[in-house]
């Protein structure tokens, strides 16, 4: 089946001209047609638009063009509801955005369609990336294509679940505390956080500036190294762009080989992270990861990181801060929704009452409270100096190990409701990935196992957490690899794919 | 947190609550403030606050003029506008 191939898989055929891309779009959105009624990933698309970005791919296949030129060529990449896509809606999956329809392209969408990608699909998510479960989106759930009684993870829910029940062959999202490899973990996919700075911002509805990201999803490593790849690179439109040159990802992959491909690199476990609360499965899989490392040669330490226990208390107060100042413009007077007033101080807050959820309200109130005169050093500025010590115990483990292994969740996939009425619980299931975005560093989550399958839930994924050194996507890569190369783990396939 | 006041609060984030929605979200923060409070217990003497994992100061770019989008495009979102301009209600009596 054309749509069970990843991308290296479909850009092999496509290059032999044994499909088109015109096919290899039609199988996504047959797809899409059979199964979205269930998973409920996409929010739109626009299948005319796609399907004449597929011509046009075909049309370059014809005329010679390889994938060593545009390496995504005729290649159907989806994306999440934050990304600016001209001409297409971009809701963030809120209500407060109204009809709004982006004037130009996100950086990241340039890129893709450069490398000749077919652009199409607008992925559900939590309102404005805040959540963990899609739950907080005002339009919809998206559900677990491994179990539709679950949530999928979020809050790129809907980029996790697409790609898990193969309705695109990638998708792009966002990670500011676990958003991409989250969701990666729970719907049994690869998901990559980038160092920050790799990728521009530039175009993406921005959460909290200071640890937004933009990622991919991949059904392999090798895929998400090359999404990774065309991602990447200073953008002059970002300030916070790093003008870096980028390194060859899948280069680094191929360096793999001989019985301890793995041989020289050291991996560390913090001692912090081995607490209880873990799941048993969670744990065993865990477990198993680190035997499976020590076997292709890797080395595993004990390192510690004396900062975690505050790491959920730091972002939440840092994130819904920057959160506050960034969703300010939604103020209904130059996009988007309104609600209308006697003044305009009076429409912002009625058009902001009606547009925003109860999960985006608290976040804005939280973080205009910890601004406000008088706590903002109480809350606000302390938060930033712990911040630096949790970045600090980061750089200082790095000196002793290449990369730190932690499970990506305590649990697999929960119910749809189960936590969705307890805000600080819900928070709470971020613990193993908001360190990742307050110390600026980059992270993957793979397919590491599954649950045990139990009379109330089947199998379910589990995802290992890679964190690498700033900057160190080619080390991480390498390593994923390596594992995954050595496990079965990413050949699974969710019941609806 | 019992200076929290949620309808002050929301007052300055320009945020109309309902009754409902202030007795419920101020129960919520309440815990979640409750719970950020542990932040009193580390010692943050002489460390510097991070802003930014990488900061990057003073980025600028040439001073040459760039193409950027047309008025009708940057328009086309309003909720209210009329001859080019986003209309609001009457600020000044």
């Amino acid at each position: 089946m054309l749509r069970h191939l990843t991308i290296s898989g479909l850009t092999a055929k496509l290059a032999r001209r044994e499909c088109s891309a015109r096919e290899a779009l039609q199988a996504c959105l047959d797809q899409l047609a059979a199964v979205d009624g269930q998973v409920r990933a996409f929010m739109s698309h626009d299948a005319a638009d796609a399907l004449a970005q597929a011509d046009a791919a075909d049309r370059d296949l014809a005329a010679g063009v390889t994938h060593a030129q545009k390496p995504l060529l005729g290649v159907p990449i989806a994306l999440k509801d934050l990304l600016a896509h001209r001409g297409q809606p971009l809701n963030c999956s809120s209500k407060i955005l109204g009809n709004y329809r982006s004037p130009y392209d996100a950086t990241v969408v340039e890129k893709l369609k450069a490398a000749g990608a077919v652009v199409f699909g607008r992925l559900n998510m939590d309102e404005f990336a805040m959540g963990s479960s899609t739950e907080t989106s005002a339009f919809q759930t998206t559900l677990n294509p491994w179990d539709l009684t679950r949530i999928p993870g979020g809050s790129s829910g809907g980029c996790a679940a697409s790609l898990a029940a193969n309705m695109a062959f990638g998708t792009i999202g966002s990670d500011t505390g676990g958003s991409i490899r989250q969701p990666a973990a729970l719907c049994g996919v690869v998901g990559v956080k980038p160092t920050y700075g790799l990728v521009s911002r530039y175009g993406v509805t921005a959460f909290a500036s200071s640890l937004d990201q933009v990622g991919p999803f991949g059904k392999d490593v090798r895929d998400a190294a090359l999404l990774t790849q065309v991602l990447a690179g200073h953008d002059p439109r970002d300030s916070t762009s790093i003008p870096r040159p980028v390194p060859d990802y899948l280069a680094a992959l191929v360096a793999d080989g001989g019985p301890q491909p793995l041989k020289g690199l050291r991996l560390g476990l913090a001692k912090e992270y081995m607490v209880g609360g873990l799941d048993p499965d969670v744990d065993a899989a865990m477990q198993a990861a680190v035997k499976q490392f020590q076997s292709l040669g890797a080395e595993v330490v004990e390192v510690s990181l004396p900062h975690s226990d505050y790491a959920a208390a730091t972002y939440y107060i840092i994130a819904p801060a920057e959160a506050s100042a960034n969703l300010a413009r939604f103020d209904g007077i130059r996009y988007g929704a309104r609600v209308t007033g006697k003044d305009p101080a009076e429409l912002n807050a009625k058009t902001r009452g009606a547009g925003f959820g109860a999960e985006v309200k608290r976040r804005i109130i939280l973080g205009t409270y910890v601004l406000s005169s008088g706590y903002y050093d109480a809350y606000y500025l302390r938060a930033q100096k712990v911040r630096t010590l949790i970045r600090q115990d980061f750089l200082k483990a790095f000196e002793t190990v290449d990369a730190i292994l932690t499970p990506t969740t305590p649990t697999a996939a929960f119910k749809v409701g189960e936590k969705s009425d307890d805000p600080l619980q819900m928070y709470l299931s971020d613990i193993f990935t908001i360190s990742c975005n307050l110390a600026g560093i980059c992270g993957i989550s793979v397919p590491s196992g599954f649950t045990k399958a139990t009379a109330s839930a089947p199998r379910l994924p589990i995802g290992l957490q890679l964190l690498g050194r700033p900057f160190g996507e080619e080390t991480m890569f390498r390593l994923a690899h390596a594992y995954e190369r050595s496990t079965p783990w990413h050949m699974e396939r969710s019941p609806l794919a | 947190m019992s200076d929290f006041n949620i309808h002050y609060v929301a007052q300055l984030a320009r945020i109309e609550l309902t009754p409902e929605e202030e007795q419920k979200l101020g129960v919520q923060l309440g815990n979640i403030l409750g719970y950020i409070a542990k932040l009193k217990e580390v010692d943050v003497a002489g460390v510097e606050p991070t802003a930014h994992a990488f900061p990057l100061v003073n980025v600028t770019r040439p001073d040459v003029a760039t193409g950027s989008l047309p008025h009708d495009e940057a328009m086309a979102n309003a909720p209210a506008k009329a001859g080019g301009l986003f209309v609001v209600p009457k600020i000044v009596e």
